[in-house]
C-alpha cells in the first residue's frame, strides 16, 4: 500500500500577466521505506511539488486541482491548524541550506526538544533522551556535548545531520528532502545520502528526494520521476530510467552529465533542452572580423608562464608585526600553458585556484613571483597603457552569470564595450555588425542585442559573457568555474560551445573548476591545487588513470562514479 | 519562476516603463497615486503661480494697508476678493502661499540636487577607491552627522551671510539657503552611495570591465553609478520633504529668505506674531500647505522605498 499519493496535481501562481502553471498532471506515490527521486532542471517545478505536499506554497500560489492523500486521508484541504499538525508530525522536511534552517540563537538540543514536545506528548526528560538518541542515530559524535552547542559550532555536514534529526523528531511517515546535499562538499554528500537511505529503510519512512543531480538520483533512489516544464515526462525504477531512458528529454538529460571515466568530443543530444532557441550562426572565420587582424607578436615557448607566484591577503591590519595576520591564498605556484592548450586547475573551494586566475587577469597584483605572457613580463609592467596591449589578448569568463553583466546596459552595449575601448572596429555601424555576428556565433541570435540581461536565463547570460570575452579577439581565455552556477544540461551546451570556439579560433585556455568530470571533458593538462599550493601537474588522461600525488588520488576517489547511467550516443574521444 | 514578459524589441522606453513592476505597483497603490497627485498639484501651482494667483504679492501697487488683516472670505467680515484673507500688509494669502510654495519647492529641489551630486559623487569615489580617501571622507561625514542637520545649516548660513556684503544679502539669501541645506545633506547621500558601491564593486561585471582594461573613472560613471541610483532616488525623495522643512525652519527662525519674497516658512513666522491677536489665518493656511506638501512627498518616498525593495515584494 502506498503511503503518500499525489493525484493529478496542478499548482497555479496567479500573476499580473496571467496564471502561471508551475506543475500540472502530477501523479506519483511513495511507499513506506521507499525513496522517490524527483529530477529536472531548475524551474521544472520540482520544489513546487514538495511545497504543495507540506503546505508551504508561497502565496499567491495554490493547489488548483488534484488530490494529496496521506494514508488515505486528504491533506490538501486542511485548515490552518490541520496543516500545522500534519507538518513536522507526519511529514518532515529537509531543506537545502542547513545554516538557514536552524535557529542560530538556540542550542541544537533545545531546538530538537522543542520540536519533540510540540508534536509528541512526552515530558522533558523523555524528550531529551529521544533527542540524544536521534543525534546518535544521525552519526553525531559526543551527542551529550553537542546538544548544548549552537549551529555555528557545527560544520556543514554535521549541521545537515542535525537538520535530518530535526525532520525525524516526531517520527514522521514521510520526509521531503529538497536538494539536501547541494550545499555540501562531494565527500560529505556521500555520507549524508547513505545516512538518509539507511534511516528510511530502518524506520519505514517514505521519502521524496528533490534534486537536479543525476549522481544523487543514481546513488539512493528506488524510483525516479523526471520532470520537464512542470510535467512528468518519465517515471519508473531508477535503474531502468537511468540505464534505458525512453523519453528524449531524459536521454538528453542523462547524456549531458559529464562522465568521470571517459572523455567525450562533444556532449550529444543536448538540442532538446536548447531553450536558447537559435542555432549557432556560421561565420567564416577565415574572412570574418573575428578571425582577422590577429596581430599578435610571434613568440616561441609557452604562452603563459607563472614562476613562484604568491598571493598573501592581509586578514588583520596592525601596527606591529605580531598583531598582523595574513592568509597565504597562493603559495609558490609555477606552471606553463602552451599555445593552443586547455590547461585545467582543479581543487576544493578555498584552494586558491580562482586567485591564480585573477592574478593572471590583472585583477590582483601578486605579492611576489612573475607572470610571463607571450614573452612579456606582466608583473614588471607598471603603466595601465602598457598592460592594455596584453589585456586585449587575454579575456575572462566569470562564474556567476547573474552578476557578470551590468543590469543597466543593453546586450549590444555590453558586448560592444571592449570593441569601442580598444578601437577594434571602424565606426558605429561596423561595431554594431560585429556585435550582432558575435551574438549569433555564440547561439543567441541577433535579436538579443536590444534586450537587457534580466530577460535571459543563466545559460543565455553565460553566452553573452562569452561573446563579450571574444569581442577583443583574444588568444587566451580564462574560464573561472564557467558552468558551476548552471544546470547540468545547460552546462553541457556551454561546454560544447567553449570547445567549438577553442577549436575554431585556436584559443589557449585556463579552465578552472572544482568538478573533476568537467575537467576531464575540457582539459589537455591539469594542475591540482590544495591550500594555495600546486600538488601535481599532469596530462588529463594520466591524472585520471594513474594519479601520482596522494591528494589527487583522494579527490578522484570521492568523485561520483555514475556507472549506472546510460551511455547511449556518447562518443569517446 | 518568471512569467515571460512581452517582447521588448518593439517597446519604446515609455512602454518599457509602463510595463515595469514599479509602475504596476504604483498604479495599484491608492496612497501612492494620491500622494503623487497632491505633489503634482503643488508643483504645478508653484510653477504657474504668476498665471493663477489673483494678485501679485511682490507688486506694491496691488497692495494696500487698508486691505490688511482681512479674514477668509467665508468669515463675517471677509472680502470675497481675498479667498483666504490677507496678511498684516494687505497681501492676499492665497497668492502669497502660491508664490511662497514656489520658493519653498525651488529651495527644496535645488538643495537636494546639490546634496545628491556632492554626496553621491564622494560616496561612489570613496566606495570604489577605498584607502585613505575613503577614510577621510567618511570620518568627515561621521563628524557632520553628529551635529543635527539644521544646526549645520544654520552654521553655514550664518557664516555665508556674514561674508556677503550687506547690500547683496537679501538678493542672494535664497542661494545661501540652498547652499546651507545642500551642504548639511550630503553625508546621508554619501553613506548610501558608498554602501551600494561597495556591493556593486564586488560584482563580476565590474571585474569584467577591469579585465577589458577600462579605467576607474569610466567604471564608476558607466557601470557603478547607474546601479547605485535606486537607493539614492528613495533618499532624494524623502530628502526633498526634509529640505522643504529645513527651509521653513530656517525662514521661521529668521535665517532664511527675507519677508519681501516670502516662502512658506517666512509666512508662518510672520503669522505667528499675530496668532494671539486672533489673526489665525495668516499662520494656519501656509502651515497647512506645508504639512500637506511634506506629507505627500514623504508618502511618495515611503512607497518608492518599498516598491524598489525586492525583499518586500
Amino acid at each position: 500500500m502506498s503511503l503518500l499519493d499525489i493525484k493529478d496535481l496542478r499548482v497555479e501562481f496567479p500573476t499580473r500577466r496571467g496564471v502561471f502553471v508551475a506543475v500540472e498532471d502530477i501523479t506519483l506515490s511513495v511507499a513506506p521505506g521507499e525513496i522517490v527521486g524527483v529530477v529536472g532542471e531548475s524551474g521544472a517545478g520540482k520544489s513546487t511539488i514538495g511545497n504543495a505536499v507540506i503546505g508551504l506554497l508561497e502565496p499567491p500560489g495554490h493547489v488548483a486541482r488534484g488530490e494529496l492523500t496521506l494514508e488515505g486521508q486528504r491533506i490538501n484541504a486542511l485548515d490552518r491548524s490541520g496543516v500545522r499538525e500534519m507538518r513536522g508530525r507526519r511529514i518532515g522536511m529537509i531543506f537545502q541550506d542547513p545554516l538557514t534552517s536552524l535557529n542560530p540563537l538556540q542550542p541544537v538540543g533545545a531546538q530538537l526538544i522543542e520540536t519533540i514536545t510540540t508534536h509528541l506528548s512526552l515530558d522533558a526528560r523523555a524528550a531529551r533522551s529521544k533527542a540524544l538518541d536521534l543525534l546518535t542515530r544521525v552519526g553525531i559524535p559526543e551527542p551529550e556535548v553537542r546538544m548544548e552547542q549552537y549551529p555555528h559550532q557545527f560544520s556543514g555536514g554535521m549541521r545537515q545531520r542535525v537538520v535530518i534529526a530535526l525532520a525525524l523528531c516526531a517520527d514522521p511517515e514521510v520526509v521531503i528532502a529538497d536538494e539536501p546535499t547541494t550545499a555540501l562538499d562531494v565527500s560529505i554528500q556521500a555520507q549524508i545520502l547513505d545516512l538518509m537511505r539507511e534511516l528510511c529503510r530502518e524506520r519505514s519512512v517514505g521519502m521524496i528526494l528533490i534534486t537536479h543531480d543525476m549522481g544523487v538520483i543514481a546513488d539512493v533512489t528506488d524510483r525516479v520521476v523526471v520532470m520537464y516544464r512542470g510535467r512528468v515526462v518519465e517515471m519508473g525504477a531508477t535503474a531502468d530510467i537511468l540505464g534505458e531512458p525512453e523519453h528524449a528529454y531524459t536521454k538528453s538529460l542523462i547524456s549531458a552529465v559529464p562522465r568521470p571515466d571517459i572523455r567525450l568530443h562533444r556532449f550529444p543530444l543536448v538540442e532538446y533542452i536548447e531553450s536558447a532557441g537559435d542555432a549557432r550562426g556560421n561565420l567564416d572565420i577565415e574572412t570574418h572580423w573575428l578571425g582577422q587582424n590577429r596581430d599578435f607578436a610571434e613568440h616561441d615557448g609557452p604562452l603563459l608562464q607563472l614562476d613562484d607566484l604568491c598571493m598573501r591577503f592581509i586578514t588583520r591590519r596592525g601596527f606591529t608585526a605580531a598583531t598582523r595576520k595574513f592568509l597565504d591564498a597562493v603559495k609558490d605556484v609555477s606552471f606553463a600553458v602552451e599555445p593552443g592548450e586547455v590547461f585545467g586547475l582543479v581543487g576544493e573551494s578555498g584552494s586558491g585556484k580562482s586567485t591564480v586566475a585573477r592574478m593572471v587577469a590583472g585583477l590582483h597584483r601578486p605579492t611576489s613571483g612573475r607572470i610571463h605572457f607571450a614573452g612579456a613580463e606582466l608583473t614588471a609592467l607598471k603603466a595601465e597603457r602598457e598592460l592594455n596591449r596584453y589585456r586585449r589578448q587575454m579575456q575572462m569568463i566569470f562564474q556567476d552569470p547573474y552578476s557578470s553583466l551590468n543590469p543597466r546596459m543593453r546586450v549590444l552595449d555590453i558586448v560592444a564595450e571592449p570593441i569601442r575601448f580598444h578601437k577594434l572596429a571602424a565606426g558605429r555601424q561596423a561595431t554594431r555588425e560585429v556585435v550582432l555576428d558575435l551574438l549569433e556565433h555564440v547561439g543567441l541570435g541577433k535579436a538579443a542585442a536590444v534586450k537587457y540581461p534580466h530577460e535571459f536565463s543563466g545559460g543565455q547570460r553565460q553566452r553573452i559573457s562569452i561573446a563579450r570575452a571574444l569581442a577583443t579577439r583574444p588568444r587566451f581565455l580564462i574560464c573561472d568555474e564557467p558552468t558551476s552556477a548552471l544546470d547540468v544540461s545547460i552546462q553541457a551546451q556551454i561546454l560544447n560551445l567553449l570547445k567549438d570556439l577553442q577549436e575554431e579560433l585556436g584559443l589557449t585556455m585556463l579552465f578552472i573548476s572544482h568538478d573533476l568530470p568537467v575537467i576531464r571533458q575540457m582539459c589537455d593538462r591539469v594542475g591540482v591545487m590544495r591550500h594555495g599550493q600546486l600538488c601535481e601537474v599532469a596530462e588529463t588522461e594520466t591524472l585520471f588513470e594513474s594519479p601520482s600525488h596522494e591528494y589527487s588520488r583522494h579527490l578522484l576517489e570521492l568523485m561520483p562514479k555514475l556507472s549506472g547511467l546510460s551511455r547511449q550516443g556518447l562518443d569517446a574521444e | 519562476m518568471s512569467v515571460p514578459s512581452s517582447d521588448s524589441e518593439t517597446q519604446t522606453w515609455w512602454q518599457r516603463i509602463a510595463d515595469s513592476d514599479v509602475f504596476y505597483s504604483f498604479t495599484h497603490s491608492p496612497l501612492a497615486l494620491a500622494a503623487a497627485a497632491v505633489t503634482v498639484v503643488f508643483v504645478l501651482a508653484a510653477l504657474c503661480a504668476p498665471l493663477i494667483a489673483p494678485f501679485d504679492p511682490f507688486d506694491p501697487s496691488q497692495i494696500s494697508l487698508w486691505d490688511g488683516k482681512k479674514p477668509p472670505a467665508w468669515e463675517a467680515d471677509g472680502d470675497p476678493a481675498y479667498l483666504l484673507g490677507t496678511d498684516n500688509q494687505g497681501r492676499d494669502m492665497l497668492s502669497t502661499i502660491l508664490y511662497g510654495g514656489r520658493i519653498s519647492l525651488a529651495v527644496g529641489f535645488a538643495s537636494v540636487a546639490l546634496g545628491m551630486v556632492l554626496g553621491v559623487g564622494l560616496g561612489v569615489i570613496s566606495g570604489y577607491l577605498g584607502g585613505w580617501f575613503d577614510a577621510v571622507i567618511m570620518r568627515l561625514a561621521d563628524v557632520q552627522l553628529t551635529i543635527p542637520g539644521i544646526l549645520t545649516a544654520i552654521l553655514i548660513n550664518g557664516i555665508l551671510r556674514s561674508v556677503l556684503p550687506p547690500e547683496l544679502r537679501d538678493e542672494l539669501a535664497i542661494y545661501v539657503v540652498i547652499l546651507a541645506i545642500g551642504l548639511s545633506d550630503w553625508p546621508q547621500f554619501a553613506r548610501v552611495a558608498r554602501g551600494a558601491t561597495l556591493v556593486e564593486a564586488q560584482r563580476e561585471y565590474v571585474q569584467a570591465a577591469r579585465v577589458i582594461g577600462l579605467g576607474p573613472v569610466t567604471i564608476m560613471l558607466r557601470h557603478i553609478l547607474p546601479n547605485v541610483m535606486r537607493p539614492v532616488l528613495v533618499l532624494a525623495t524623502i530628502g526633498l520633504a526634509l529640505a522643504v522643512i529645513a527651509e521653513a525652519t530656517l525662514s521661521f527662525l529668521g535665517q532664511g529668505v527675507p519677508p519681501t519674497t516670502p516662502s512658506l516658512g517666512t509666512l508662518i513666522r510672520v503669522g505667528n506674531e499675530y496668532l494671539f491677536s486672533g489673526l489665525w489665518w495668516i499662520t494656519l493656511f501656509p502651515a497647512l500647505a506645508l504639512v500637506i506638501l511634506v506629507l505627500a512627498v514623504n508618502l511618495l518616498g515611503d512607497w518608492l522605498r518599498d516598491a524598489l525593495n525586492p525583499k518586500l515584494r
